[in-house]
């Protein structure tokens, strides 16, 4: 898993079977300091997260399975939405 | 798996079912000398790891799976599965 900021909004009309209905927002990747690491990507929401909210996002196949129905062509899931995170 | 060094802990209160209960980390893989190496990744913790613990962080979804017996549908890809006493290299 890994941590992240939603940056926008995608909108496709036309989608591939089992992604109907689904959010698909537009993420960059940070580390714990939320300094940007890697490029943007987009990444299906399963907890309702909106622009500016700090996430985490779970990748590869375990991304299919947060979904429902879980096999769907998806490889970047947000799971979660961070509260804060303890640095020393 | 991964040697690596937890870095803090992190809260979440609105996230995936399957997350519900479980400790939340950042962790920061190692080299062979301990020195940080490669990008901190979210970890869940499964051995009562503490901050700046080195620990062993698994990072494939099926071992995960085995692990929480939870079913098929678990959406977690790193768990901590080891406290690292001591690592050496000749």
């Amino acid at each position: 898993m890994y941590l992240g900021i939603v940056k926008g909004t995608v909108v496709a009309e036309r989608k591939a079977a089992g992604l109907e209905g689904t959010k698909i927002l537009l993420v960059q990747p940070v580390d714990e300091h939320k300094k940007p690491v890697g490029d943007l990507q987009a990444a299906v929401d399963r907890v309702q997260a909106g622009v500016g909210d700090f996430v985490y996002l779970v990748g590869s196949r375990e991304a299919a399975l947060a979904c429902d129905p879980w096999f769907v062509p998806v490889d970047a899931a947000i799971v979660g939405i961070v509260d804060g995170v303890g640095l020393p | 798996m991964k040697c690596c060094r937890v870095v803090a802990p992190m809260w979440a209160a609105v996230k995936h079912p399957a997350y519900a209960g479980r400790a939340l980390f950042v962790v920061q893989p190692l080299d062979e000398v301990g020195k940080d190496a490669g990008q901190s990744f979210v970890a869940i913790d499964n051995v009562q790891a503490g901050i700046g613990d080195k620990v062993i962080v698994l990072t494939e979804g099926n071992g995960v799976r085995q692990i929480l017996a939870m079913g098929d549908q678990v959406p977690i890809r790193s768990i901590i599965v080891g406290i690292v006493d001591q690592v050496s290299t000749t």
